[in-house]
C-alpha cells in the first residue's frame, strides 16, 4: 500500500497533518475551533461553484476560504466571533447547496469534497499542497511570538502597542490556506477534527508551548497515517478514521489530565483565588465612595 | 505630615498628564485631569467603579486620545510602541489547559512582540530566572498559568511586565479578588520594586487602605475629576467634597481612612449604600 498512486496519498496526507498540527495549535489556543469549522464549509461551496463553471476546484476552494476567513475577521472586529462565524457557515453551506443542485457532477466527487479522498491524490496536487504547506509554516514561524502573546494575553499585547486585529486577520488567512490544502484530502467536514483533535489532545499532555506544538504535529501525523492505512485495508472512508482517532486522542488527553490531577491534588489545588468573597470587596470598600 | 513620604526633589518625572479631558459619545469622561508620576514612587489611583480610573489607564497607554490636554512621557509625546510602560491587567481570561508555564509567560514579556521563533539562549533563561526570583515566583515557575492562584498569577504578570524594563508600571486593580495575605504580599512587592528599580508604579484601586502604608502619592478620582498629592493633601474633607461636588466626611479609624457621604446628601440609595460605611476587616 506504499506504491504507485498510494505514494502520493502518503506524501500529501503527511504534509496536511503537519500543517494542521501546527496551525491547529493556535486555533485551539485562540478558541477559534468554530472558525476552523466554518472556513472549510466555505471552501466546499467554493469548490462546488468552481466545478460548476468548469475551473479548478482548488482555486474555487482557496478563494472562498480566504474570502470567508477575511469576512469573519472584519465583521467580528468588535465583539465575539461566534455569531458571525455561524452566519458565514450557514450562508456558505446554503451557497454550496445551491451550486450542487445546479451541478451535474457525480455524487462521488461531491462526497469526496465533504469527506475527503486521500486515495485519489494526483501529482499536481502534491506540488500545490507542498507550496501551501511551506507558506503556512513560514507564516506561523514569523508570527509565533506576537501571535502567542495576542492569543494568551490580548489585554497586555494591546497595551504594548501590538496590532492584535492585524494578527487575527493574518491568522485567519493562514487557516484559510490550511483549509485549501486539506479539504481535498480529508474533506471539508473532517479536517476540523485534525485541526482541533490533535492540538487539543497535545495540550493535555504537554505543559510548555513548544512541546505542545511538537506533540500536536506528532499526534496529527499519527492520526492521518493510521487513518490511511485503516481506510486502505477496510475501504471505509478515511474521514471516519480521522474523526474517530481525533476524538480518541482528545479523550485520552482529558483522562491523562484527570489522572494526573487526582494524584497531585493534595499538593496543589487550583482556584483558591477569591478566598474572600468578591461581594465583600466591592460593597465594603471605602465608605461613601458610591455616593 | 509625614515628610519622608512626600515626593522627593531628586526624583525624575516619568509621566505627566496636563489638563486631560476626554469626551466619548457626547459625555465628558475625564475633566481636566492633571497629575505626574515620578521614578521610585508608588502612586495610588483611587476611585470607585466608573470614576474614570480605567479611562485614565487607557489614556496613558495611548488607547484613548484625549480631547484636550497633553500626556507627556519624560516630557515628550508618547510613541506608539512603548516598551517603557509595563501593564498588568485586572484579570485575564485564562483557559486552564493553556500549555504555558509561568516562566513561559514571563519570557513572552521579554520578547513576545518580536517576530520569528525564540532561540534558546542562556542569557534569556537567566533573565527569566532572575525576574521570577524578583517577584518570588520560583515556587510555581513550572506550573501552568491556568492553575496559578490569583496572587501567583498577579506576580507572574508583574514579572512579565517588569522583564521588559519599563520605566512606568501600571496595575489595574491588582488587589481585587486577592485574599488579605496575597494582598499584603503584592503591595509590599510593588513598593519594593518601585524603590529598587527606580521606576514609577501606578496602582488603581477602589480602596486605598491596603495601599496607605506604601503609597507615596495619591490620585483621587471622582466623576471624571482628579486631585493628586500626598495622602494628607488629598484625602481631606474640603478637597474631596470639591471633587465630588457635595459634602463628604473623611474619618480616621485605627489607621484606616473612610470616605463617607454626608448623611443628608446621599444622592441615591442603592442596595449597597447601607453597608458602604463599614470598613473591611473591622467587621
Amino acid at each position: 500500500m506504499f506504491s504507485g498512486f498510494m505514494a502520493n496519498a502518503w506524501i500529501v496526507a503527511t504534509m496536511v497533518a503537519v500543517v494542521a498540527g501546527v496551525v491547529g495549535f493556535f486555533t485551539v489556543l485562540r478558541g477559534s475551533a468554530f472558525v476552523a469549522h466554518a472556513v472549510p464549509q466555505a471552501g466546499f461551496a467554493g469548490a462546488a461553484g468552481a466545478s460548476l463553471i468548469g475551473v479548478s476546484t482548488l482555486a474555487g476552494l482557496g478563494t472562498f476560504a480566504v474570502i470567508s476567513a477575511v469576512a469573519i475577521g472584519l465583521l467580528a472586529r468588535r465583539g465575539r466571533h461566534d455569531a458571525v462565524t455561524a452566519l458565514a457557515l450557514v450562508f456558505m453551506l446554503g451557497l454550496g447547496a445551491l451550486f450542487l443542485s445546479w451541478s451535474e457532477e457525480y455524487a462521488s466527487a461531491i462526497y469526496a469534497l465533504l469527506f475527503g479522498e486521500v486515495l485519489g491524490v494526483s501529482t499536481n496536487q502534491v506540488l500545490a499542497t507542498a507550496v501551501l504547506a511551506v507558506v503556512c509554516i513560514a507564516a506561523v514561524v514569523v508570527l509565533y511570538r506576537p501571535l502567542l502573546s495576542a492569543s494568551v494575553i490580548p489585554e497586555v499585547a494591546v497595551a504594548r502597542g501590538a496590532r492584535v486585529h492585524r494578527m487575527e486577520m493574518c491568522f485567519l488567512v493562514v487557516v484559510a490556506l490550511v483549509t485549501t490544502m486539506s479539504v481535498p484530502v480529508v474533506g471539508a467536514l473532517l479536517m476540523f477534527s485534525l485541526m482541533v483533535g490533535a492540538p487539543g489532545a497535545a495540550r493535555s499532555f504537554a505543559d510548555r508551548p513548544w512541546s505542545a506544538l511538537g506533540l500536536s504535529v506528532v499526534i496529527s501525523v499519527v492520526i492521518v497515517w493510521i487513518a490511511i492505512a485503516a481506510s486502505y485495508e477496510t475501504d471505509w472512508p478515511v474521514g471516519f478514521f480521522v474523526g474517530v482517532l481525533g476524538a480518541v486522542f482528545f479523550i485520552a488527553g482529558r483522562c491523562w489530565v484527570a489522572w494526573r490531577g487526582s494524584g497531585a491534588r493534595g499538593a496543589r489545588r487550583p482556584g483558591r483565588l477569591a478566598a474572600r468573597p468578591v461581594q465583600l470587596a466591592s460593597t465594603a470598600g471605602i465608605g461613601g465612595e458610591q455616593i | 505630615m509625614n515628610e519622608t513620604a512626600r515626593p522627593g526633589a531628586g526624583r525624575e518625572e516619568i509621566l505627566s498628564l496636563e489638563g486631560v479631558s476626554l469626551w466619548l459619545s457626547g459625555r465628558e469622561i475625564l475633566h481636566e485631569v492633571s497629575f505626574s508620576l515620578h521614578s521610585g514612587e508608588l502612586t495610588g489611583l483611587i476611585g470607585s467603579n466608573g470614576a474614570g480610573k480605567t479611562t485614565i489607564f487607557k489614556v496613558i497607554l495611548g488607547l484613548e486620545t484625549p480631547t484636550a490636554g497633553k500626556v507627556l512621557f519624560s516630557g515628550e509625546a508618547r510613541p506608539r510602541r512603548n516598551r517603557s510602560i509595563g501593564y498588568v491587567p485586572q484579570s485575564i481570561g485564562l483557559d486552564p489547559d493553556v500549555p504555558l508555564r509561568a516562566r513561559d509567560l514571563v519570557a513572552l514579556g521579554l520578547d513576545g512582540d518580536r517576530y520569528g521563533i525564540p532561540l534558546p539562549s542562556r542569557g534569556r533563561r537567566q533573565r527569566v530566572d532572575e525576574m521570577l526570583q524578583a517577584v518570588d515566583a520560583q515556587g510555581f515557575a513550572d506550573t501552568r498559568v491556568g492553575k496559578l492562584s490569583g496572587g501567583e498569577l498577579q506576580r507572574t504578570l508583574i514579572a512579565h511586565a517588569l522583564i521588559a524594563e519599563p520605566r512606568l508600571l501600571l496595575l489595574d486593580e491588582p488587589l481585587a479578588n486577592l485574599d488579605i495575605t496575597s494582598e499584603q504580599e503584592v503591595v509590599g512587592l510593588l513598593a519594593s520594586i518601585a524603590k529598587a528599580r527606580a521606576i514609577a508604579v501606578l496602582i488603581s484601586a477602589h480602596e486605598m487602605n491596603p495601599l496607605l502604608p506604601v503609597m507615596d502619592r495619591v490620585v483621587y478620582v471622582a466623576s471624571g475629576r482628579a486631585a493628586s498629592g500626598s495622602t494628607e493633601e488629598v484625602v481631606r474633607e474640603d478637597v474631596l467634597s470639591a471633587l465630588y461636588g457635595h459634602h463628604v466626611d473623611v474619618l480616621h479609624v485605627n489607621g484606616r481612612i473612610l470616605v463617607v457621604a454626608g448623611k443628608d446628601e446621599v444622592h441615591h440609595t442603592g442596595p449597597e449604600s447601607e453597608h458602604t460605611a463599614v470598613p473591611r476587616g473591622l467587621g
